[in-house]
């Protein structure tokens, strides 16, 4: 029933796709600036029926219908409600679902935002936007489509994989996905920009809240990915430059790029074709990511299986894609002839795009490299922490002292005014660098430069705060977190503490200032899992801290799968994590203890960026 | 120059898509199903009771050997071992096992209590020679013929199906 009632959805959202786009290029041949009241209609309609085809499949995850091969394969009856629900997403076929509404919801809104803007460029867009939306559901329909059906039907489900059941990675792909997705509105404004020569001022205005949206969506489903890996996955940390959390942050960078070039097209009508290119270039990066983690040829956390149908499909889509983009820059690319001095505003944004690029450059070539070597050399490597720490972390200090000094510089024609303050404030960052580095005691010059350059964007951006020329407050947030950021990051790598070793029930282990004490082991019966919960008691004996930590071995049944919950404990100041492993036929724990300080601030800095982001949102909506 | 750039571009892009295309096809699990067919012609193991190596030189008189890569801490170990104690019978076939990231002690308790399948006994403390073998788990076994030539690998333990496809293969002769 409710397969039929999906299947029915789907193709009615294809047949709405096709009238829209047929009634879109009627209503271009019209010489009046007006859209047929009919594209309205039917663009929401659309929305509302792809949105109940999402409803049918969490009813079905709800009522544990186990006749769609779908929620066989990843639901149970007895899971908790959330997590069938969360369920829905969390699988290929129900994330592509969730692809395609964000495509069609995106594509309504623009259409009912952007009514200032000329009749020709919105339904241009509107046509390109629902060329993409068929494309997905013809990929969701014949090749990975939720609501397939099987036969006889089962008495119980397989199961949701117990690492995605946590209440991050519940809301980590839909925040990933408005970002990710997002950015396909400004691919479409941006084709039709070119069709249609709507280009400069209004064309940056056009697209620039979309951008915001996507670019906070895109920040915060980051951090959400990072925070499940933090707690959930249990490897000690939040960043693994793994190759998937290396795609979602692609598009990041063109993303960050792409806003700050909207500022120079905006004030100065500089930079069109550059801006035209990184809208372009976002969706395809978010395309190539959606490729890179779905068709398997990636080895992560991210892929469950190796399906090659699923990747031929996404890539003729990418294909499609990155020809007709290619093919209408060629055709329309002209020369831009603007003078742009040296020192000016204008050039220290292009400073932040060149830096983006560097970055999106280097990250890309780290992703991509293993399997261009492995196609064609046929050799297997990765490319670890250690490429990227060295490449990356250099060049972000210099990038910090860029990112205070840049927005305090005039358009046109710049002139430093402030040096006296500046060196002021470099004296300050380096007193307190110092200061840092002698009372922890810990020295490598590379720590030591990013947290001067740090701290320097953190203190222009404290004076820019509350100076009263300076108005633009959502900026000096965003800039002011990220510098506290890398701060943070900074600080947490240079003095986190691990130890690991192997420890038996009732026995101590003293290694420099901590005692260990295995205590207890408890077993524990749960709705869907049993649990092995140590007790262990960590003291420093330095400090005379006591804390009591309780890992969790967890034994799932559908599947049978073990996972390891870390046990952390968070303060302000710093948080301790624990995990703890069975040895096969050993009585012996491996215990793997982190000391990380300042994690929570990494947390707070993130989401303070895109609350950046958000007000710049707001600001720009009020000032239009 | 205009054309240059374009053609350039074009081919950057067509580049990195026929790539993407040729790595569906290939599994993204490291994979050593192609050391099939070819000749290890550097066999050096340690030996694990002395100082000596095992080389080619000590496999060449067999007609057939199974090497079998194994550890005292490794559980699938001891399923296959019943299949190993009763292969080290066939007449055509020499086993060279070798111990695995493991402690003497451990390693010979195993065999005190589970028997020894092994004619030739080797030890890798370190995993390192185990590399070149292509191992990235245990257990795992490599059928080599008279040549060196790698006849068929078995990832995991051995079943019922590659006992029989052992023994197949070494009473063809």
């Amino acid at each position: 029933m409710l397969s039929n009632i999906g299947n029915f959805l789907l193709f009615l959202n294809v047949l709405l796709s096709i009238l829209i786009i047929y009634n879109s290029y009627n209503c271009l041949k019209t010489s009046n600036n007006l859209i047929f009241r009919k594209i309205y209609k039917l663009s929401l309609f659309q929305s509302t029926s792809i949105l109940i085809c999402f409803f049918t499949l969490i009813s079905a995850y709800l009522i544990s219908d186990f006749s769609l091969i779908n929620v066989y394969q990843n639901s149970h009856s007895l899971k908790p409600i959330f997590y069938k629900i969360s369920g829905t997403w969390g699988n290929h076929e129900g994330s592509l679902l969730l692809w395609a509404i964000i495509l069609t919801i995106f594509s309504f809104l623009f259409l009912i935002f952007n009514n200032k803007h000329p009749k020709n460029y919105r339904l241009y867009t509107l046509i390109i936007q629902n060329l993409l939306i068929i494309g997905f559901l013809f990929f969701i329909l014949f090749n990975s489509n939720p609501f397939s059906v099987i036969s006889p039907v089962p008495n119980e489900g397989l199961g949701l994989n117990p690492i995605l059941q946590d209440p991050a990675l519940a809301i980590h792909p839909p925040l990933l996905y408005l970002g990710f997705v997002g950015s396909s509105i400004y691919f479409s404004a941006a084709m039709a920009s070119m069709i249609s020569n709507y280009n400069d001022k209004p064309f940056a205005q056009s697209i620039k809240s979309w951008v915001l949206i996507s670019w906070v969506f895109q920040t915060l489903g980051i951090l959400v990915g990072s925070i499940w890996a933090y707690y959930e996955l249990g490897w000690g940390g939040f960043w693994f430059w793994d190759p998937v959390e290396n795609a979602s942050l692609l598009p990041w960078f063109a993303m960050t790029a792409l806003l700050h070039s909207l500022l120079v097209l905006e004030k100065r009508k500089a930079f069109y074709f550059w801006t035209i290119i990184l809208c372009l270039l976002t969706f395809t990066l978010s395309v190539t990511g959606t490729f890179l983690v779905r068709s398997g040829i990636l080895n992560s956390v991210h892929t469950f299986a190796n399906d090659p149908s699923r990747g031929i499909y996404i890539l003729i889509f990418l294909s499609i894609m990155i020809s007709a983009s290619v093919y209408l820059l060629f055709a329309k690319y002209k020369p831009e002839r603007n003078y742009i001095s040296s020192n000016s505003k204008e050039t220290f944004v292009l400073i932040n795009n060149w830096f983006m690029m560097f970055y999106l450059l280097t990250v890309m070539l780290g992703t991509l490299y293993p399997i261009f070597t492995d196609a064609l050399l046929k050799s297997k490597i990765s490319v670890g922490p250690p490429f990227y720490n060295s490449v990356i972390i250099p060049v972000v200090a210099v990038f910090l002292i860029f990112m205070a000094v840049g927005p305090q510089a005039k358009w046109i024609k710049n002139k430093f005014t402030n040096l006296k303050q500046l060196l002021a404030i470099l004296i300050g960052a380096l007193i307190i660098n110092f200061l840092i580095f002698y009372l922890l005691k810990s020295y490598s010059i590379i720590s030591n430069l990013i947290i001067i350059s740090s701290l320097f964007l953190i203190i222009s951006s404290l004076i820019d705060l509350f100076k009263k020329t300076e108005t633009n407050f959502p900026r000096i947030l965003s800039h002011l977190s990220f510098g506290f950021l890398i701060f943070f990051i900074g600080l947490n790598h240079n003095f986190s503490i691990e130890k690991d070793f192997n420890l038996k029930l009732g026995e101590t282990k003293i290694i420099d200032n901590y005692k260990f004490v295995l205590k207890d082991l408890e077993l524990n019966n749960k709705t869907n899992y049993k649990a092995i919960i140590g007790k262990l008691q960590v003291n420093n004996m330095m400090t005379n801290e006591e804390r009591i930590l309780n890992p969790e071995i967890r034994i799932y049944e559908n599947p049978q799968t073990l996972t390891y919950e870390a046990s952390i404990q968070t303060n302000f100041f710093k948080d301790h994590y624990l995990t703890m492993s069975n040895i096969d036929r050993s009585e012996y724990y491996n215990i793997k203890f982190q000391e990380k300080p300042l994690m929570i601030w990494i947390w707070i800095s993130t989401i303070m960026l895109s609350f950046g982001g958000c007000l710049s949102f707001f600001r720009n909506e009020k000032n239009n | 120059m205009k054309k240059i750039i374009k053609i350039t571009i074009s081919v950057f892009f067509i580049f990195i898509l026929v790539v993407f295309y040729l790595s569906l096809n290939r599994s993204s699990n490291y994979d050593t199903e192609n050391l099939v067919g070819i000749k290890l012609s550097k066999i050096k193991l340690e030996s694990f009771e002395s100082n000596k190596y095992f080389t080619n030189e000590n496999l060449k008189k067999n007609n057939y050997t199974l090497i079998n890569f194994w550890a005292s801490w490794c559980a699938p170990c001891r399923i296959e071992h019943p299949l190993l104690m009763q292969l080290s019978k066939e007449a055509n076939l020499k086993i060279l096992g070798v111990n695995f990231k493991d402690k003497k002690n451990n390693a010979l308790n195993f065999l005190n209590n589970l028997g020894n399948p092994y004619h030739y006994l080797a030890k890798d403390d370190q995993g390192k020679q185990s590399i070149g073998f292509g191992i990235y788990g245990i257990p795992e076994s490599i059928l080599i013929n008279k040549d060196f030539v790698v006849i068929k690998k078995f990832i995991g333990p051995l079943n019922l199906e590659d006992f029989d496809e052992i023994k197949k293969i070494t009473n063809s002769l």
